[in-house]
């Protein structure tokens, strides 16, 4: 009997997690009020959150965009088009690689810290101060975050983008001595502003609210110990990375 | 946390930057900034040859762009590619003699359409054809006419 | 320093009320039919080993729990029959010290005193500000308002929270093991400001606290809280040379009594017979 009962439990227990997550989606965005403090709490974390991932996508994706030229004209050149090696980079750019490589990131250097430091101020009471101080913590802690977090993750996976096609560009043109004006224009025409890039954009969104949804409301629903705090944010990492792959994948069946 | 205006310096730094790098990816990586308005009137053309011409690619009058390739489709009857042409309205003044040629940037770079405007005074409408076209120059055609003066050539005046 | 018993009788409605309180966890039953006046202007300790449910009374009382049975009643009104919007107004007169004093770690010390400010006022920033800096000097720490709480010491950060509770002058104090882990200065520091404050502002506080000592020295009135039952109270003198065992065994640190040094779960019996 109890077996059984647990059983069913690790079955609802999920279903019953993505409830109560949602829930807290709705809770937090009973919250917005459009006010200035709220306005400015958002800003203060954008700065935390969203520039301090600043560098770390920039460096990654001057790298992503070498690597990925230096195999696509590995490959292409087989055929002779390595002109194309320009069109290649934009397209994975924008439809896969820079949304989903700026959301991987960002979980893991963004989503982690906001899931600790809420999970931290739960376990020092902080949390419930607020309540004691009648101030809802959803709203003043959970909420700014989580639009920082929708915010600043398509502006990073812009920043992650640039700065691949700028390694692209030292790759290809500097290093392999490919023609500047052939490269451009074979983005300029080859890769689709709406196909490519809005929906490379859409996808941005829907990972920045993600991540930042399960890494807030981790935070806010650990247990507020050392160790709960630290389960937490490992959950963070893995739940997002996962789910961050699967919209992909169904994201993309849509879009095209 | 209110006093703190460098925090709030820096994070406006980072959503300028931000919106600065997808302005920049918009126009420069990819096709956004070919637009060339809302305010369009169409050319058609035809050619015997297209070569690997692309929906979307440029129309251009000196090397500057005026327009967009809308559509390519083969004439069922003549077997020419009909070559659909938006091109923008401020550009209303393109006299009806004008000959178009499919070209190619650099060596190897994109095709795209040369207008080589004429001298009649009646000026193209909207739904007009170009009479005088040149087709692409399909450069394996070119090279083995050269190499073996046997080339079955592609164009047609 | 308790204050005078004439000034301690006249009170004559209890500002909190609790009746019949029973509060249960699971199958554990944390409170059981707990009965506790607490009268104006007085201070009263609460005791009682660790895990006997102080904690719980107070989150009982500021709203945070609500109550399997019994009432608790705060100025004629009953905590757990209000609405959203009377716990918020509610809750502005109550200061709460957290164990720990739960300072806001994002925030400045000058952000964490002005919070209650800005949540439950309108006024202007000047205001606020010489609001708090008066706040922040009665508690003796004039200048560090720019600090962040990592940068105080165990102290000074108590002393914080204690200017963050009371910025906003409630009548009702409720303050949760204030002296723990603090050194002795520290705590006579807490002790004479949480007697002076409420006397100067005619506050009411709770204390919750298993220092035996110093409840001697601050509180007018004790309650000693074991097995989810109230088993002694009165004046912490009387409670000291009480002969009943419970309160002999709490009050004066003796292991062998009738309260249990062995956590017993629900059920144990039961656990040996199987």
């Amino acid at each position: 009997m109890n077996e059984r009962i647990s059983r069913i439990d690790r079955l609802t227990t999920p279903i019953t997690e993505a409830g109560q997550c949602l829930l807290f989606l709705l809770r937090m965005l009973a919250g917005v009020r459009f006010g200035g403090q709220q306005i400015l709490a958002v800003l203060q974390q954008v700065y935390l959150i969203g520039a301090r991932s600043l560098v770390i996508i920039m460096i990654c994706g001057f790298f992503v965009g070498m690597v990925l030229s230096l195999q696509a004209i590995n490959a292409l050149e087989q055929f002779g088009a390595s002109d194309q090696v320009s069109l290649l980079v934009g397209k994975s750019l924008f439809r896969e690689l820079g949304p989903v490589l700026t959301a991987l990131l960002f979980a893991g250097r963004a989503g982690t810290s906001i899931t600790a430091e809420i999970g931290l101020m739960k376990a020092t009471n902080q949390l419930e101060a607020m309540e004691l101080m009648a101030i809802d913590p959803v709203q003043r802690i959970a909420l700014p975050r989580f639009v920082a977090g929708v915010v600043s993750v398509p502006l990073l996976a812009g920043m992650f983008s640039a700065m691949a096609i700028m390694g692209s560009v030292v790759f290809a043109i500097g290093v392999m001595g490919l023609d500047a004006g052939i490269f451009w224009s074979k983005l300029q025409t080859g890769v689709y502003f709406q196909k490519d890039f809005v929906g490379g954009m859409w996808k941005s969104l829907v990972f920045g609210g993600t991540v930042s949804l399960i890494a807030v409301y981790f935070g806010y629903s650990a247990k507020p110990t050392g160790a709960g705090v630290g389960t937490a944010t490992t959950n963070t990492v893995v739940l997002s990375s996962v789910l961050i792959l699967i919209f992909d994948f169904i994201m993309t069946s849509f879009l095209t | 946390m209110r006093a703190n205006y460098k925090v709030e310096f820096a994070s406006g730094v980072f959503l300028l930057l931000g919106i600065a790098a997808l302005v920049w990816l918009a126009t420069r990586a990819t096709d956004y900034g070919q637009d060339i308005g809302k305010e369009t009137y169409t050319i058609s053309a035809r050619f015997a040859n297209v070569g690997d011409l692309r929906n979307r690619a440029p129309v251009k009058i000196g090397g500057v762009t005026i327009g967009l390739v809308e559509s390519i489709a083969l004439d069922p009857v003549s077997f020419e590619a009909v070559v659909r042409m938006s091109v923008a309205s401020r550009f209303d003044e393109i006299p009806s003699d004008t000959g178009a040629s499919v070209l190619t940037s650099g060596v190897l770079g994109d095709r795209y359409i040369g207008l080589e405007p004429g001298g009649a005074p009646d000026m193209l409408a909207d739904g007009d054809e170009i009479f005088i076209t040149q087709s692409a120059i399909v450069l394996e055609q070119v090279i083995s006419k050269y190499m073996f003066n046997t080339g079955t050539g592609g164009d047609k005046e | 320093m308790p204050s005078s018993d004439s000034q301690f009788a006249q009170s004559d409605t209890p500002v909190i009320k609790i009746r019949d309180l029973v509060f249960r966890r699971g199958d554990r039953t944390i409170l059981d039919g707990v009965n506790i006046d607490i009268p104006r202007g007085s201070i009263v300790a609460f005791m009682g080993p660790s895990g006997a449910g102080k904690t719980t009374i107070l989150r009982l009382i500021s709203g945070q729990l609500r109550p399997d049975a019994g009432t608790i009643e705060v100025n004629g009104h009953r905590v757990s029959a209000m609405s959203r919007r009377e716990l918020h107004r509610f809750r502005r007169n109550i200061g709460v010290l957290l164990q720990d004093g739960a300072l806001f770690t994002d925030l400045t010390v000058f952000e964490n005193i002005a919070t209650p400010v800005r949540e439950h006022t309108d006024l202007p920033e000047s205001l606020v500000r010489r609001l708090v800096m008066s706040k922040l000097s009665a508690v003796g720490l004039g200048g560090i308002e720019e600090r962040m709480p990592h940068e105080l010491s165990g102290g000074m950060a108590r002393r914080v929270a204690f200017a963050r509770a009371v910025v906003l002058d409630p009548d009702i104090m409720l303050y949760d093991e204030p002296m723990t882990g603090l050194d002795p200065i520290a705590v006579s520091t807490i002790r004479t400001l949480m007697r002076e404050t409420n006397d100067a502002l005619g506050q009411t506080s709770i204390v919750v606290t298993h220092n035996v000592s110093q409840v001697r020295r601050f509180a007018d009135y004790c309650y000693i809280i074991a097995s989810a039952k109230i088993v002694g109270e009165g004046p912490p003198q009387q409670l000291t040379d009480s002969t009943e065992p419970s309160v002999d065994q709490f009050m004066n640190g003796k292991v062998e009594g009738p309260i249990p040094f062995h956590y017993q779960p629900p059920g144990a019996a039961w656990g040996l017979l199987d």
